[in-house]
């Protein structure tokens, strides 16, 4: 495709490196990718009679940004809820980093790289912005009970802790707010904050629930801009997003779902130029959207309340 | 009337055994409901955990208080397990339930005539729980108090009861304000919020029921040693909720929350009781009688508890900013 | 400002609708604090030389022996929370108490002469199936109780399961519209009506006053307010000890009986003893509850309310007044509540404390079914009754209740989302 290979030169190296990477991928729904971080296999979710998630196979390439997207009710974040635990399917295996993972503990795969954030913003409202981020850094030994008490223990890894939090709000524009209580912040504040938590864990993929979703234009080309400073860092990004035009920018991979299923794949120019990508879109505001609707509604309510 | 007494009595009250009973049961709620925002309405138990291993330990078995204190922090960290690993995964409304319907079973088992030889049926356990540490009362022998109406082995009761609270309250500053503490409070804010910063969830709420419920079982040795007498039926649902208000007076999530709230609490109950009492016995209520107080006090409480919670859920000195108790 | 003003307003006229309804029935304080009673066989020969004690909240206990007349007086000397024991040994050959749990129960004396009953019965003859009597017999016999047991336990249930479904509250003071209920109609049986007009009367005033009423002056402005689901189920533990104690204000703290059908002598139906009252109430409860089931099938706001439990924002959205869903959804519970304390008050006693002991059986029962579910509260009620009734062949009587607890926490660990709800509603 023209758009990819066009230049290469001039982009960031983590996009240029994303772009090369999937160059010769097939533009084809469950395609295999050169360096997979994620492999998902027969994937399926049913919420009474409706079939929520049925994806037969899906790759997600490391180190890229890779967009999912499909109409409302499409079951993006029910496959979200399912590959990072919060939900259980009826049938599926997945691997990350090649460690099968299906039925681990969604704070298990946290643990392990795999760090999501929520499509309704969880900030903790009532405790710092700090505390917030504080919160996210793994391994922590002043988190264990016995040790609690002493802090002495863990005194000096709070500091270090604490620094890297203050470089990470530096950089998402949250440095002036650290003993604010994020309750206070506005909602795009919320999910910057939300996303530097994230980070903290030290993921290997960030799962991104609709992360524009609430937030006023202004901040979306800042927001767009700090996803890709995240994979210019060597972090796999995967986001979920309805809006088309939002992923055009900043994706380097488009998946696409419609009623549970993948319907495409490829690089954004290719996949909005998909005719059964049109019609999905279409499609859904037209004879199935009450069905979609309501099947988002279901997914929505397990999202916030698992 | 006479003000001097009422107010000796009052302060008496607020400063008490019973308050002090009550004082431990919320230290262990503040931490299992304040800060973990685990609705655990069955604290009762864990006090009734720790009497009755006062009692059983001392009186059936015959055997030293001091080994019923640790038996009773066994039986309330079992009792935590056995509460907490079917319901902690669950919705907080069947946490409450259950609780509630634990704590009642317990009472029920324990005051069973099939049980009656362990736990002494529906009379309970009385006799000399509480001699060894009595024994050890280093006030001299006819020692009082100028104004507080305490006796000697109330009074030394009172003193060892208030220097553990303030033990214990320093245990909870120090574990709230430490890693451990950001966790429990981010689970009180959103659990999956936590989850998906890679926490264990689960674990924090039951090392959260169990060091509340090992605390609230102090009440429970301190009210077999002090009264001298275990009673199942004193062990009411009632009393959980009583807790509640007293820590929701005091404000919950605040380390002085369950000291203010408890002395506050017995003071306005007493001081109530006190005055109402003695207006009705000199003629001034002739409505009333002085049977009429303890219902009168106890309807005030419940009255008390919806008003807080409907006005000053973050207890009457919190910032309502920081502490508005909401749920889902 | 206004609003709160208001709520609080609300909140303590709620709390005085009891003065209201009882309008002074203040009972008359005696000097001497005692508990009393007397003792007499079915056939009314007194029990002489019966050991009654009474252990006080402080360890404290005092007794008394039942003189020629059956009478016994313990005496006490202050007020408080006290276990009263029969000492069983003490009673004659052939006497035995009519209920096991009699042996020994929890009482909460104010102050005054405190008056106790104690059902006795001679050699099998009262409606207790002696322990000699077949086992299918006893079997059949517990399973009617439990029926009918089962019906009561639905008739509270289904109110408090209403209510979940379409606020989301865990309503703590359901079991004190039982007994507001059964002290309603107390309050117009003492007044001279005859229980069988004060009945649906007390029901009916029930419906209105301390169901639309409460929903009316304190949950909906909680609604309003966005008052969380926690904090409003604390509000309702508060509202329940306030009724509680102002009913023992009111009524005093001793339990009481109508004045008609307190004494109906058992019948026989075949294997199964039982009361005409019992019967009559059982079948009314089952014409009650099948009227409610056939409502929420077929009327318009019936089926309105199913909606609403099942998802409210979308049943607003789909243009159902959700409020007034709420409101019928109050009437019919604190009615059907109204008419469980009745039936409770006919065939037992009233007491102040009557919601509170029944309270965690309707949660059992509304647990096994799926809290949120409409007829989910009924099989699981009647599946508890049974239940309740049946274990006694197999552990003591003043155990059954323990069952039914432990059933519903083995149920939460099983199949946390009751035996007709969806899975979904439990994470």
């Amino acid at each position: 495709m023209p758009a990819n290979t066009e230049n290469t030169t001039k982009m960031a190296p983590g996009r240029a490196a994303a772009v090369e990477a999937l160059r010769d991928v097939a533009r084809v729904p469950g395609s295999p990718k050169p360096d997979p971080i994620l492999v998902a296999d027969q994937v399926s979710r049913q919420f009474g009679g409706l079939k929520a998630v049925d994806v037969t196979h899906v790759e997600i390439q490391r180190g890229a940004i890779t967009a999912l997207i499909g109409p409302n009710g499409a079951g993006k974040t029910t496959l979200f809820n399912l590959l990072t635990g919060f939900d259980n399917p009826d049938t599926g295996e997945w691997t990350f980093n090649k460690t099968p993972v299906a039925g681990k503990a969604p704070y298990r795969l946290a643990r392990m790289g795999m760090v999501r954030t929520f499509q309704l913003t969880k900030a903790l409202s009532r405790m710092t912005v700090m505390d917030n981020m504080l919160l996210g850094a793994s391994g922590q030994s002043g988190e264990r009970v016995f040790k609690a008490l002493l802090p002495f223990t863990w005194k000096a890894q709070e500091r270090a802790n604490t620094e890297r939090a203050m470089e990470l709000l530096g950089r998402f524009n949250l440095d002036a707010k650290i003993d604010d209580f994020a309750g206070s912040l506005s909602g795009g504040q919320r999910k910057l904050l939300e996303m530097a938590r994230a980070l903290m864990v030290g993921p290997e993929i960030v799962m991104l629930d609709e992360p524009m979703a609430g937030v006023n234009p202004a901040l979306t080309q800042s927001l767009l801009g700090h996803i890709k400073n995240i994979r210019e860092e060597g972090t796999t990004v995967l986001f979920v997003e309805h809006d088309m035009d939002m992923v055009h920018d900043i994706s380097d991979w488009v998946i696409v779902m419609a009623q549970g299923q993948i319907i495409a794949e490829g690089p954004p120019d290719a996949v909005m130029k998909d005719p059964q990508v049109i019609e999905a879109y279409l499609g859904s505001r037209h004879g199935s959207a009450l069905t979609a609707d309501g099947a988002s509604l279901t997914a929505d309510s397990q999202g916030g309340t698992t | 009337m006479d003000i001097g007494q009422v107010f000796t009595l009052t302060i008496t009250q607020a400063f008490g055994v019973t308050a002090l009973i009550y004082l431990f049961a919320a230290i262990g709620l503040n931490i299992q409901f304040g800060y973990t925002g685990l609705l655990n309405f069955g604290q009762v138990a864990f006090v009734a955990a720790g009497a009755y291993a006062v009692g059983v330990i001392v009186l059936t078995f015959d055997l030293s208080l001091w080994l019923s204190i640790v038996v009773a922090l066994i039986t309330s960290t079992l009792l935590a397990l056995l509460l907490g690993i079917p319901t902690l995964r669950l919705r907080a409304d069947y946490l409450a339930i259950v609780t509630i319907a634990a704590s009642e079973l317990l009472r029920l088992l324990v005051r069973s005539i099939a049980f009656k030889d362990v736990f002494g049926g529906a009379q309970g356990l009385n006799g000399k729980l509480g001699q060894e540490f009595h024994d050890l009362n280093p006030l001299p022998v006819d020692f009082t108090l100028p104004l507080l109406s305490w006796s000697r082995q109330d009074l030394w009761v009172v003193i060892v009861g208030w220097c553990l609270a303030l033990l214990f309250t320093l245990f909870v500053w120090g574990l709230v304000r430490s890693p451990w503490g950001r966790v429990v409070k981010g689970i009180r804010e959103d659990e999956d919020a936590v989850v998906s910063l890679g926490k264990n969830v689960f674990v924090y709420k039951l090392q959260a029921l169990i060091i509340g419920g090992g605390i609230a079982a102090f009440g429970g040795i301190l009210w077999a040693v002090a009264k001298q007498s275990v009673q199942p039926d004193t062990f009411q649902p009632d009393f959980t909720f009583f807790v509640f208000t007293i820590l929701l007076l005091g404000g919950a999530a605040r380390v002085f929350g369950p000291i203010v709230g408890t002395v506050i609490f017995w003071f306005l109950l007493a001081g109530f009781g006190e005055v109402l009492s003695s207006l009705i016995n000199n003629g001034y209520i002739a409505f009333l009688t002085p049977t009429d107080v303890g219902s009168i006090r106890f309807m005030l409480m419940g009255l008390g508890l919806m008003l807080l919670m409907i006005f000053r859920p973050q207890g009457i000195f919190g910032d309502r900013r920081e502490l508005a108790l909401d749920a889902r | 400002m206004l609003r709160r003003v208001r709520l609080a307003l609300g909140v303590l006229l709620l709390a005085t609708l009891a003065f209201l309804v009882s309008g002074g029935l203040s009972p008359a304080h005696a000097a001497q604090t005692s508990i009393t009673g007397t003792l007499t066989t079915p056939a009314g020969v007194a029990v002489s030389g019966v050991v009654v004690t009474a252990t006080g909240p402080d360890g404290v206990s005092a007794s008394g022996t039942s003189d020629e007349k059956g009478v016994f007086v313990v005496p006490l000397t202050a007020g408080g929370t006290y276990t009263v024991e029969i000492d069983v040994s003490t009673l004659p050959e052939g006497i035995t108490l009519n209920n096991e749990a009699d042996a020994s129960r929890s009482l909460l004396v104010l102050g005054g002469e405190k008056r106790i009953i104690i059902g006795l019965s001679e050699g099998g003859e009262s409606g207790i199936v002696a322990d000699d009597s077949g086992t299918a017999e006893r079997v059949i016999q517990l399973f009617l109780d439990g029926v009918l047991y089962g019906l009561v336990i639905a008739l509270g249930a289904v109110g408090l399961n209403l209510v979940f479904g379409t606020t989301g509250l865990t309503n703590f003071s359901h079991g004190e519209l039982l007994t507001l209920g059964a002290f309603t109609a107390l309050a117009f049986n003492t007044a001279g009506l005859n229980i069988v007009i004060a009945a649906p009367i007390a029901i009916v005033f029930s419906a209105f006053v301390f169901g639309w009423g409460q929903n009316r002056i304190l949950w909906r402005p909680l609604r309003r307010r966005k008052t969380g689901l926690i904090a409003a189920m604390i509000v309702s533990i508060g509202l329940a000890i306030f009724l509680r104690y102002a009913l023992v204000l009111f009524f005093g703290g001793a339990p009481q009986s109508y004045k008609q059908f307190a004494g109906q002598s058992g019948i026989a139906l075949g294997p199964f003893n039982t009361t005409p009252k019992a019967l009559i109430l059982g079948a009314l409860a089952v014409l009650a509850l099948a009227a409610t089931v056939i409502w929420l099938q077929r009327s318009r706001i019936g089926k309105a309310t199913r909606a609403v439990s099942d998802n409210p924002a979308l049943a607003s959205a789909t243009g159902i007044d959700v409020e007034r869903v709420i409101s019928v959804v109050w009437i019919i519970g604190a009615g059907l509540a109204a008419f469980a304390g009745i039936y409770l008050g006919l065939t037992q006693n009233t007491v102040w404390n009557m919601g509170q002991r029944i309270l965690l059986v309707l949660f059992a029962a509304v647990i096994l079914g799926g809290l949120g579910t409409i007829y989910g509260a009924i099989v699981g009620a009647m599946v508890v009754g049974i239940f309740i009734q049946m274990t006694t062949l197999f552990i003591p009587t003043e155990m059954k209740t323990v069952g039914a607890l432990f059933l519903m926490i083995l149920i939460l660990l099983v199949r946390p989302q009751g035996l007709l709800g969806r899975k979904e509603r439990v994470g």
